[in-house]
């Protein structure tokens, strides 16, 4: 790997390709795409949170001015589709496995959650097809709904699936309880905690949408769609949904406006457009509005946690114990079971070396919208209870936070946790210092009374954070249930005239793959950026691809390429031997040019991709023509990406609101390819988690299951005045399980930030909790309650 | 239907619309200019922020009809072709854009904002970007890149 020390090379803040056409308004996304003969549909929503369906009557709507078609759930039935499906199976400690009710792509009988789908409406445009589902005439038999995470598993609480007793799913566990019990009894201190883990809606800014298309010539069908993995969503249409086979089905995602977790899921409405396209025999729009995207993309978190933890008399921690509920919504989503249990529950060793853990989640079903992963997707969740923990543990045992910390720490390598994973490589405490001292923790008593003495209340709070990206050695997400591998492929194409095009199962919808693949690529082969083209969201032109969520995208999709750069090199290098009558072993690469070893030949890369085409003498039996490769690469390990956040805010008691006065992040991601992109990420995931721990929370009425936060009128989004400018620092230990020694950035943010926000306000406020999102009137609240009436009057 | 007729990037521009088209849907449906975008249905996001006589409108607030007459600027009009706009450029050279979703609309606001507010600061950005929602960024480089351009066109 050539590490130029300047220009393109890896390492480099090269400025991205991709900028281009957003900023000129070229960008390419699903809604901009226009078809001849195009129709919309617009989804007919139900209003109540469970109800039965007695009848729906379509006639009058199928009169009204422009409409093509409605479909329904009957309409569905009769076609054979099956239902939408969770592609990773959980068992319960019992051994059974988790307890699934059917997700039918248009309701049947019952609706589960207030935004379920009933109909599709197709009409000439989308107006008159919202206005002809007005004339939809449900006959609905209201039930009532169960919504709260408390009372869920009561034995009267209403059911959501019959399959599933007790509006139960799984109940899972992993650890060592035996091993657990017996550390905790003989620990001098137990330290108690309960949490709550508010519901987030994803929000990306451009909304779900979809164009399905059929061709009768070929039977091919297409679909346009908002996807951050367009062959997960063929493979789950053809072979799950029976919409088509899959080399009669293309999807294509184009340009994507965020994802966040919420894109990689196959939901109703992409599925019911592409196999409507086929029936009205013409291209079918839909394009949700905000309003649709709060009640039907799928939500994130939304757990409730007792934890407790065991420590000696020195402040080490002996074990750990957590029992979760874990809300999944009315359905499961397309990977919603392995969210609250493989990447929630492997997490929570955190940094620490803690002997024993047992953690048990009762993974539940509520009358809401379905709960899958959203950025960080379990490992927030495991984060947050790790270092609120910690932090209530340096509380009451007086040990400093920094410092309890250091006690526990991780410090050899590689480290197996009582929690399935195994670390490969990390420097937690090299973290820990970059960020106290870019905050200045030494000097963060004297602004503390500086506050005081202005009448604010000031606190600091950290977290250490560890995550397990690079999604994931197939081998072993296999053996935990998972229904794919995860591994990714690579295609290099050399043209004759010597650029290149990498077709990659990775996706970027922000990402900035278009730079960063293609600076791997161009300091690989010596050639200059502008002469590599990164293709891929295309089931047409890439082979095959899982995608892009879990940070997985530079540790493995980027490994893919590496592999087949490595075959391109072998394969160019023999060709070069050819060509310049020289042994194999003697023709060095470097450059962008071969040479022979001891002597002044040499071949330019150019030069050698024409002759890989033109072939001219070629030894037939030895060099095939042409100088394209492909490789698939299975990652050894989970990466993990750790650092050290720490917050310092400052209250005003008057309003209750939160000041973020200063926010550093330290992260280990191991290689960085270009810091600017990286940075990025780490932006925009601190805001996310920052909304998480302020301002965002994802509410439905206890009684009528309505979503209270359904618009950015009730959902409190951050905005650009809620935040602060952020400090980053990085450190780094090379990821020994990939080639190219990373680790993944895309999650971290979101992931450290909410407990370093939380601890900061628990400090500010001498208070052991507060829930998330700390509202101003939440704070507020907690300092009256704290407060004695005397002594505040 | 009403006939409306304005000029958009310099070129007149009319037809025929239902009274109850929207601004963005004009632009987008009606004269395929597919830069400005819709984020949301409550006129919050930002995303459809057009200039509309050198102003910062939200296309998605005002009908198409209202626009009658109006001299109206979107993201592929800002610069000639093959040129960019030094609001553009600092928005790639700072790294201020990410999906690019909410971009047009941010460019589109700041291009107003500097052009309001000579002076800017820090504050000031984050409080006039009050009414553009990004999600990927966590907004830094967006109010780097604002300050960065402003700098410039100083
Ligand atoms: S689309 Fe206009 S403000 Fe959101
Ligand atoms: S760049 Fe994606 S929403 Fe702003």
């Amino acid at each position: 790997m050539s590490d130029k020390a300047s220009g393109e090379g890896i390492g480099q803040p090269v400025r991205r390709k991709e900028d281009f056409r957003f900023i000129t308004g070229n960008g390419h996304y699903t809604d901009d795409i226009t078809r001849p003969r195009q129709t919309w549909a617009y989804f007919l929503r139900s209003p109540h949170a469970h109800a039965r369906i007695r009848a729906i009557d379509t006639s009058q709507a199928e009169q009204a001015p422009g409409v093509v078609a409605i479909f329904t759930g009957k309409h569905v039935a009769a076609d054979k589709l099956g239902g939408l499906i969770c592609g990773w199976t959980v068992s319960s400690k019992d051994g059974t496995p988790m307890k699934v009710g059917p997700h039918p792509i248009l309701a049947l009988d019952t609706v589960r959650y207030v935004g379920d789908h009933v109909a599709m409406v197709v009409a000439e445009t989308l107006a008159d097809a919202r206005a002809a589902s007005e004339l939809i005439d449900v006959d609905y038999e209201p039930l009532p709904a169960t919504i709260s995470l408390d009372t869920c598993q009561n034995g009267n609480a209403e059911q959501v699936h019959p399959e599933a007793p007790r509006n139960t799913c799984f109940e899972w566990e992993l650890g060592n309880k035996p091993e657990t019990e017996a550390a905790f009894a003989k620990a001098s201190r137990i330290v108690k905690l309960d949490l709550k883990n508010n519901r987030l809606i994803p929000n990306a800014m451009e909304p779900r949408a979809a164009l399905g298309e059929y061709d009768k010539g070929s039977g091919i069908y297409t679909l346009h769609t908002t996807s951050q993995n367009p062959h997960v969503a063929r493979l789950v249409l053809s072979a799950f949904v029976g919409v088509a086979p899959e080399h009669k089905l293309r999807v294509i995602a184009p340009d994507v406006g965020g994802g966040f977790g919420s894109k990689i899921f196959i939901y109703a409405e992409e599925t019911a457009c592409v196999w409507a396209a086929a029936k009205v025999g013409r291209p079918i729009k839909w394009t949700g509005d905000r309003s649709e995207a709060f009640l039907s993309d799928a939500h994130g978190r939304d757990h409730l946690s007792h934890a407790e933890l065991a420590l000696d008399g020195n402040g080490k921690f002996l074990a750990l114990r957590v029992k979760t509920i874990a809300n999944l919504g009315a359905y499961l989503s397309t990977f919603s079971a392995s969210v609250p249990t493989y990447l929630y529950g492997t997490l929570l060793s955190g940094q620490y070396d803690i002997p024993a853990i047992y953690v048990e989640v009762d993974g539940v079903y509520t009358h809401t919208a379905p709960v899958d992963a959203y950025r960080g997707a379990g490992r927030p969740e495991a984060t947050y209870l790790v270092e609120r923990m910690v932090e209530t543990a340096a509380r009451e045992t007086g040990i400093d936070p920094a410092e309890i910390r250091r006690r526990n720490y991780i410090r050899t390598f590689p480290h197996q946790t009582p929690v399935i994973m195994n670390y490969d490589a990390g420097d937690y405490e090299a973290s820990l210092d970059a960020a106290m001292k870019a905050i200045d923790y030494a000097g963060f008593p004297a602004r503390k009374s500086e506050a005081a003495r202005r009448g604010k209340l000031r606190g600091i709070g950290m977290s250490s954070y560890i995550e397990a990206c690079g999604l994931a050695p197939s081998a072993a997400v296999g053996s935990l249930g998972a229904g794919v591998g995860l591994w990714e492929s690579a295609e290099v194409r050399v043209n004759p005239t010597g650029n290149v095009e990498v077709l990659t199962g990775s996706h970027s919808h922000g990402q900035g793959h278009e730079t960063t693949f293609a600076q791997l690529v161009a300091s690989r082969l010596g050639i200059p950026m502008e002469q590599v083209e990164i293709v891929h969201g295309d089931t047409d032109k890439v082979q095959f691809g899982m995608g892009t969520y879990g940070s997985r995208s530079g540790a493995v999709g980027m490994s893919a390429i590496v592999k087949a750069l490595d075959k391109v090199e072998a394969k160019a290098k023999k060709i070069a031997a050819h060509l310049m009558e020289a042994a194999v072993e003697d023709i060095v690469f470097e450059n962008g040019t071969f040479t022979v070893q001891g002597t002044d030949k040499s071949l330019p890369w150019a030069q050698l991709a024409l002759s890989a085409y033109t072939a001219h003498g070629f030894p037939s039996a030895d060099i095939e023509p042409g100088l394209k490769e492909g490789a698939f690469y299975d990652p050894t390990n989970f990466t993990f990406p750790a650092g050290c956040h720490i917050c310092e805010v400052e209250i005003d008691p008057d309003t209750g609101i939160t000041r973020i006065e200063k926010f550093v992040a330290v992260d280990d991601f191991g290689t960085i390819v270009n810091p600017m992109i990286v940075e990025g990420q780490v932006h925009g995931g601190i805001a996310q988690g920052i909304g998480q721990a302020l301002l965002e929370h994802g509410i439905y009425d206890a009684e009528s299951g309505q979503l209270v936060t359904g618009s950015y009128m009730d959902y409190c989004m951050p905005r650009a005045d809620d935040l602060p400018s952020f400090t980053l620092g990085f450190t780094k230990t090379v990821c020994p399980s990939n080639p190219l020694g990373m680790k993944g950035c895309g999650e971290a943010g979101a992931i450290a930030s909410p407990p370093a926000i939380v601890n900061a306000i628990t400090d500010a406020l001498g208070i052991r909790d507060i829930e998330m999102p700390a509202t101003p009137a939440r704070v507020w609240s907690a300092i009256q309650a704290a407060t004695p009436r005397a002594a505040a009057e | 239907m009403p006939v409306v007729a304005m000029t958009v990037n310099g070129k007149p521009a009319s037809a025929d619309v239902e009274a109850r088209m929207l601004l963005v849907q004009f632009i987008r449906e009606q004269l395929g200019l597919t830069g400005t975008h819709v984020g949301c249905d409550t006129s919050q996001c930002g995303a459809c922020v057009v200039h509309v006589d050198g102003r910062a409108v939200k296309s998605c607030t005002m009908l198409a009809t209202q626009a009658e007459g109006a001299e109206i600027l979107t993201i592929e009009g800002l610069a000639p072709d093959g040129d960019l706009h030094p609001v553009q450029k600092a928005f790639r050279e700072h790294h201020g854009l990410q999906c690019g979703f909410c971009t047009p609309g941010m460019i589109m606001t700041a291009v107003d904002m500097i052009r309001r507010k000579p002076d800017l600061d820090e504050e000031t950005v984050r409080e006039e970007l009050e009414g553009n929602i990004c999600r990927c960024t966590g907004y830094h480089n967006i109010v780097k890149a604002i300050l960065a351009a402003s700098q410039e066109m100083r």
